[in-house]
């Protein structure tokens, strides 16, 4: 497989344009009937990136991925694949291609046919199509399976047939529906690192639409976080998973405790007990009123080491084995505490035990406060 | 079961000995029954197709021939009857499977106003009785002075009264088609057609052969909406029917086993060959 060829194509097509995204969603809409599923939404994705839509069921997630693909006609908005606006262009005319959640494979084709369908359409035949289709089933880890039709392998088989199906085509951009939902846990953390793997060999822009963050963390470089069809925030997953900028990003990307309270000063908030803790430098960005403080389970200490001080009582204990998770309850509500279990020999603390945390001003965000939202 | 035997067995009873022989073969015993009650017409027309009827009856057994099947076509009219009908029936069933297929794909796949309706109205050849079908088109035509009653007026009513079965068959088939591998054929390059025909119509083709058979059938053997519209052309089922009335010849007989022959033949491939479709996968 010649993998240094590729990397040279990708290098080639990047030198070709001068950083024009591969997609560009600019200002799209989508309702069917009086259901809006993506709302004003503008996107821009960077060539050769591995990019994650991620957000509840629901949030619009897919019906943007369907309209990226051509399946779904916006209401209003405009779509760029490159420089060209496709809008109206129908899937076979679009340099995109799909995994579909369900694989979509032809039942009716062998292997091999499935994965020549896109090369057939454009008219490659003989030795060229059955080098290229040989190449890419390599390059799945499917050599030999050729002749087997769909129904006889595996599903993490038929998952890595879509994928080549796809890929084979070269397209400008690999679009992913929840490609990982049917298979189960083990082979799906395989999958996320063979995907992430393939797309660094391969240099195609990928578009993963995911509801599991654990995944979208794992595989993206860069995630939009989707609620209510519009993009919540946009980020590499360490600025989404430390900086949050909203409570729905902060509790949808791992655990967060959101004390609530308003603002007291630069970097202060006072808490609803009156506690007044110190936040990061710059973190408030002019909000004033009532905010809510953010910090994840594994920043808070269970000793007084840090300036920010809470008091609390040991509600309950969870051993995970790498760690152990405390649920503490404070005079601002239940705080989750994550402590590594890393000194053999620590006692552990157990349920009615008091117990003061602490965390560093550096390690907390700063939300708007929500209600619902604790 | 056993449980009855047990106070019978104090007093050994007759009765009760040829019960518990029957309560245990009740199943066997109605199944042969059924079988036989289905199958002995058949075994009776195939019978006396062999017949040598003296008189004109075959009513009879008169002794063995070869001779019905060697002259099947002996009889005047059977043989351009038996043709008509197996024209009308080729194209009746094309035509009505191809619009069946048609309006089965738009049932299912779009929805547009009056879908809800359609499909009632799909339904109601196959609830009307026959006759009321056969005597209202008869009307119909009948209000058209331009319409001659002939070859085209049954090719009508037969494509008219196919259809809906051709639209039932198809349908079942299609409603458990995933939507998606239409889109990825579409996402590979393929345009509407290609993706029909690469795609849709080979994993159709099961259901589309199936309603072929079915229309075929029920065109070759319809008597009532024939008899109505078919003005001075004659049919096979019309041939036997007039036949019946003066004595029908062995040659129906012999027609009669044929058809029945070519039916079992064409369901035993089918079988076998969804045996080794199976096999393989």
């Amino acid at each position: 497989m010649a993998v240094d060829e590729r990397i040279q194509q990708s290098l080639e097509r990047a030198a070709e344009s001068s950083g024009t995204p591969d997609i560009r969603l600019d200002r799209i809409t989508k309702s069917f009937g009086d259901i809006i599923a993506v709302d004003d939404l503008s996107l821009e994705i960077p060539r050769g990136s591995f990019f994650a839509l991620l957000g509840p069921s629901g949030c619009g997630k897919t019906t943007t991925l369907r309209m990226i693909g051509g399946f779904e006609e916006p209401t209003a908005g405009l779509i760029y694949l490159g420089e060209r606006e496709v809008s109206g262009t129908p899937p076979y005319k679009r340099d995109v291609n799909t995994v579909f959640q369900s694989y979509a494979l032809f039942p009716h084709l062998s292997i091999f046919e499935n994965v020549a369908f896109g090369l057939r359409r454009k008219g490659t035949r003989g030795g060229n199509l059955k080098g290229k289709v040989e190449e890419m089933l390599d390059l799945v880890q499917l050599s030999g399976y050729g002749k087997r039709k769909p129904r006889q392998l595996s599903g993490g088989q038929q998952q890595r047939v879509a994928l080549a199906r796809a890929l084979v085509n070269s397209p400008r951009v690999l679009l992913l529906d929840e490609p990982l939902g049917a298979l189960d846990l083990k082979l799906r953390k395989e999958m996320q690192l063979f995907i992430k793997r393939l797309q660094h060999d391969v240099g195609i822009t990928f578009i993963h639409v995911t509801h599991d963050q654990e995944e979208a963390m794992t595989m993206a470089d860069r995630i939009a976080v989707m609620n209510e069809g519009q993009i919540e925030q946009l980020g590499t997953p360490d600025e989404l998973y430390e900086r949050p900028q909203t409570a729905f990003v902060a509790s949808f990307l791992g655990i967060s405790n959101l004390l609530t309270g308003a603002v007291a000063g630069p970097d202060e908030v006072r808490l609803e007990d009156g506690t007044t803790v110190r936040v990061r430098n710059g973190s408030l960005n002019g909000r004033k009123g009532r905010v809510a403080v953010g910090i994840r389970p594994e920043k808070i200490r269970p000793d007084d080491h840090d300036p920010n001080r809470l008091p609390g009582k040991v509600k309950e204990r969870a051993y995970i084995g790498v760690s152990t998770q405390y649920i503490v309850e404070t005079p601002n509500g239940n705080i989750t505490v994550v402590v590594l279990n890393d000194r053999p020999g620590t006692v552990p603390l157990g349920p009615g035990d008091r117990l003061t945390l602490s965390w560093d001003p550096e390690a907390t965000f700063v939300v708007d406060s929500l209600e619902g939202s604790a | 079961m056993s449980s009855i035997a047990v106070p019978t067995a104090r007093e050994p009873n007759f009765l009760a000995t040829v019960l518990a022989v029957v309560r245990r073969h009740v199943l066997t015993v109605y199944s042969f029954l059924f079988f036989a009650y289905l199958l002995l017409p058949i075994a009776v027309v195939m019978i006396f197709s062999f017949n040598n009827p003296t008189g004109k009856f075959n009513y009879t057994w008169q002794g063995f021939t070869w001779d019905n099947w060697r002259y099947w076509d002996g009889v005047p009219g059977i043989r351009s009857a038996i043709f008509l009908s197996l024209e009308i029936a080729v194209v009746a069933s094309v035509i009505a499977t191809a619009l069946g297929t048609m309006i089965a794909l738009a049932l299912v796949r779009y929805g547009f106003r009056g879908r809800a309706t359609t499909n009632i109205l799909i339904f109601l050849p196959l609830s009307t009785p026959e006759i009321v079908l056969g005597a209202s088109l008869l009307t119909l035509f009948l209000n058209l002075s331009f319409v001659t009653f002939g070859f085209w007026t049954i090719l009508i009513a037969h494509i008219m009264f196919c259809i809906s079965f051709a639209v039932v068959t198809v349908k079942a088939r299609l409603v458990g088609f995933d939507r998606h591998l239409e889109e990825a054929a579409m996402d590979l390059g393929a345009n509407e057609w290609t993706t029909f025909r690469k795609v849709t119509l080979p994993l159709t083709a099961p259901a589309i052969l199936a309603a072929l058979l079915l229309c075929f059938a029920i065109s070759i053997d319809d008597f009532v909406v024939t008899y109505f519209n078919s003005g001075s052309e004659v049919t096979f089922p019309l041939f036997v029917w007039g036949a019946a009335r003066i004595g029908a010849p062995a040659q129906v007989n012999v027609i009669g086993t044929a058809i029945f022959v070519v039916a079992l033949a064409a369901m035993l491939v089918n079988v076998v060959f969804q045996r080794r479709r199976e096999v393989r996968a």
